[in-house]
């Protein structure tokens, strides 16, 4: 039996290793700050796996490569930061129509625009839900440390896998590039989720028609001979661009096969919120300065929690709806001007108030900030 | 007597229920996907191991009606898709079928970065110097003075010569032909499809409807007619001194077929090497 | 590499089929056919097109070359190739 291994890492490190654990073996990339951390270990590590590694011309032939190399049946990342990910979304769409697996590693920073190239930021959360045109969805996480970028980008392959979709692991500068303890768990103990391939003969098999949400996907030269197209299609693949019915079905397959299963998908770490009466709500590099700030607010005998959003999108919408129940107060803190706090304003259907507390200046909320946030909240103005 | 039929020999390389094609009569590019069946027909590849990739048009829809994987990209991406897919599946031979407009006005970038890269991928460019689908749009090899709908006054821009491109790119094989050179395309076809490495053939195509009925070849029995009167083969000429004007001759052949190491076995000799035990 | 065009041989004739509803007109069957042998028909198929036909005079005159179904965007003429006993393929 192997043993688990300590590692000192940074988060883009642990993101690659873990892309590489999860089974990753192909990876197109354009360089950007802060993301190219990733792919420089990925050009150092994916050929000794037997994997791929090209830098392409821009962000969105990586991504059609991606999508390429999905198809000829490899499991495929690729990093990025927001400007290109800006680029890449006219294939995210392209990847959500034709309900191909993949990772997208977007390490956020300051904007719009090529704003702070250097300098953290977290305004890309509804860049990641609603980037390309028409409805979609995506599934989207965000690691709050080098440790669960490793963890969490296997559970992002795995999601993207296991449910035929685009996901987005949704980093940002600062986990990028600090530097942690990880542990490596043994090979054996990683679950690596392969995509569901058809057991019928070709002349039988529907390559979006769904068996229990999600279709089995045959890959290149599997001899199934399908067609795939960004066109509205049918179950076999065919364009129909005039029919009403089938644009309802497809539209609404590739949106409920998520928005269905949110509740698998749910990943929130909670923090002192037993009898919290004030919930920060926060993900990424700040749940941790949010974290500070409650043990503060604690010592101050404020009954202060922390909701952590481990998984974005799809949103714990009933989660929140139900919460505010009890919890009157929300804090959300972000590096943006109001993100998170729209989707968790609008779960708790006026059950609750909902703050505010962003950050500007490519910098992380110190924990005062969000302590006196809480204080200020608790007083009531 | 001519006999009657309801199949043709093509038809099984064909997706049975999506025929007949969208294209209109006389339109080059049912023309191109006979000649390349019947390419795919005479070097017996196996149809599970072929994967056709377009991007949007009239040319992107080549993809649907060949009986194999076939990839509908997004416009302009076909090549860094085709990229992906061989550089994951190296055992698939991967082809490229797109439009003039989607290869090399938005995907122009695309085209020369696989090429010097040699990606071992065939392109098969159709140029019909328009955007026929969008209704007739001026497109990066639209000759000069030539009017579309985006320009009205005749074209004020100079064009591509879409070989002198993939020649100057890196490109291992590039030839030209019109469709009226069915034969000679199909076997460059054959020739391309065997090469190793980025090979690029140009298809010249009448469309008559968008284009070919703004100057003055409504007919595309005419376009045909000109191609017969009006072109020359030039096994091996420098592809630059192959530029395509209004009325002028166009220039065919086989222009490039170079050895040269391809991005794929760099890559395979990369993990040979690396590989961790 | 040899660039080749499929000669005219001895003794071979095609036989000429048409799948009379994909044609589309578009005659290039029979402008471009080396022998003359094609002619547009009177009669009109389910898109309203007249496919082409044969010309009643010399039914022999087709080679079998193959040009007609290399040219055609329509998948909507092939032919086939007949040697005659005394002839060498
Ligand atoms: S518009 Fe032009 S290119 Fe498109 S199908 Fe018609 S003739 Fe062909
Ligand atoms: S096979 Fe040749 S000779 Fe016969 S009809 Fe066709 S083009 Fe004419
Ligand atoms: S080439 Fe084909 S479509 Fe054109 S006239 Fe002849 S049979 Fe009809």
């Amino acid at each position: 039996m192997e043993r688990s291994e300590i590692k000192f890492w940074n988060g883009s490190i642990a993101v690659a290793e873990g892309a590489l654990a999860a089974g990753c073996r192909f990876f197109a990339g354009y360089p950007i700050t802060p993301a190219s951390d990733i792919a420089e270990y990925m050009a150092l590590r994916l050929p000794q796996e037997g994997g791929v590694f090209i830098q392409m011309e821009d962000e969105i032939a990586s991504i059609a490569a991606l999508i390429g190399a999905s198809w000829g049946g490899a499991k495929a990342m690729t990093s990025t930061s927001g400007p290109g990910f800006s680029l890449m979304q006219e294939n995210v769409g392209l990847a959500a129509i034709t309900e191909t697996p993949l990772v997208i590693a977007e390490v956020q920073r300051a904007g719009p625009s090529t704003g702070m190239p250097t300098l953290v930021g977290q305004g890309d959360v509804m860049q990641t839900r609603w980037g390309s045109h028409g409805d979609y969805e995506t599934i989207v996480i965000s690691p709050s440390s080098p440790q669960e970028s490793f963890d969490l980008i296997i559970r992002a392959f795995n999601l993207a896998e296991l449910y035929r979709v685009p996901v987005i692991f949704l980093t940002d500068e600062c986990v990028a590039h600090m530097y942690e303890r990880v542990v490596v768990p043994p090979k054996e103990e990683i679950e690596a989720v392969e995509r569901l391939k058809p057991n019928v003969p070709p002349e039988e098999y529907m390559p979006f028609k769904p068996i229990n949400d999600i279709a089995p996907m045959a890959t290149a030269g599997m001899g199934y001979k399908v067609h795939v197209t960004g066109l509205t299609h049918n179950e076999k693949g065919y364009p129909m661009t005039t029919s009403p019915e089938v644009q309802e079905w497809m539209v609404r397959h590739i949106c409920d096969k998520i928005r269905r299963n949110e509740y698998k998908m749910r990943d929130i770490e909670e923090y002192r919120m037993e009898d919290a009466e004030i919930a920060v709500v926060a993900f990424g590099i700040v749940g941790r300065s949010a974290k500070a700030a409650v043990k503060m607010a604690r010592r101050h005998r404020i009954k202060a929690g922390l909701i952590r959003l481990k998984t974005i999108w799809p949103f714990p919408e009933s989660y929140f709806e139900s919460l505010a129940d009890d919890i009157k107060k929300f804090i959300v803190a972000e590096i943006n001007y109001g993100q998170v706090k729209l989707e968790v304003e609008r779960s708790v259907h006026g059950k609750a108030s909902v703050e505010l507390l962003p950050k500007f200046g490519g910098a992380v909320h110190q924990p005062s900030e969000i302590y006196e946030k809480i204080k200020e909240v608790k007083n009531g103005n | 007597m001519e006999i009657n039929a309801t199949q043709h020999p093509m038809d099984k390389y064909l997706r049975a229920d999506r025929i007949p094609h969208i294209w209109c009569p006389g339109c080059g590019l049912g023309i191109v996907l006979n000649a390349f069946l019947r390419a795919i027909d005479e070097l017996k590849i196996d149809l599970d191991k072929l994967a056709v990739v377009s991007g949007i048009g009239c040319t992107g829809r080549i993809a649907g009606y060949i009986n194999t994987d076939s990839y509908h990209t997004t416009h302009g991406r076909a090549i860094p898709f085709a990229t992906g897919l061989k550089l994951a599946n190296p055992e698939m031979k991967v082809v490229v079928i797109s439009g003039d407009g989607d290869l090399f006005a938005i995907g122009g970038n695309h085209f020369i970065h696989a090429a010097r890269r040699n990606i071992d991928i065939t392109v098969i460019g159709v140029n019909n110097y328009n955007y026929g689908m969008t209704g007739g749009q001026l497109g990066p090899t639209t000759p000069l003075g030539a009017r579309t709908t985006t320009s009205p006054y005749g074209n004020i821009e100079h064009p591509f010569n879409l070989c002198h491109v993939a020649h100057a790119a890196g490109a291992v094989y590039v030839a030209r032909w019109t469709v009226l050179h069915a034969v000679r395309l199909k076997n460059s076809i054959k020739e391309a499809l065997q090469k190793k490495g980025f090979s690029f053939i140009e298809v010249i195509a009448a469309c008559p409807t968008t284009y070919g009925r703004r100057n003055k070849m409504p007919d595309a029995l005419d376009e045909m007619r000109f191609y017969r009167e009006h072109s020359v083969i030039k096994h091996g000429i420098d592809p630059a001194e192959a530029n395509i004007e209004i009325g002028k001759e166009i220039i065919v052949g086989k222009f490039v077929d170079i050895e040269k190491p391809t991005f794929n076995d760099a890559v395979e000799e990369l993990k040979r090497k690396v590989k961790k035990k | 590499m040899t660039y080749w065009v499929e000669e005219k041989e001895k003794n071979v004739h095609g036989r000429v089929y048409i799948i009379k509803d994909r044609c589309k007109q578009c005659g290039f069957c029979i402008e471009f056919c080396p022998q003359g042998v094609l002619k547009q028909s009177e009669e009109f198929n389910a898109k309203g097109y007249h496919p082409p036909k044969l010309v009643e005079t010399d039914e022999k005159k087709c080679m079998g070359c193959g040009f007609c179904q290399m040219i055609c965007p329509d998948f909507a003429i092939f032919v086939e190739r007949e040697e005659e006993e005394d002839g060498k393929k």
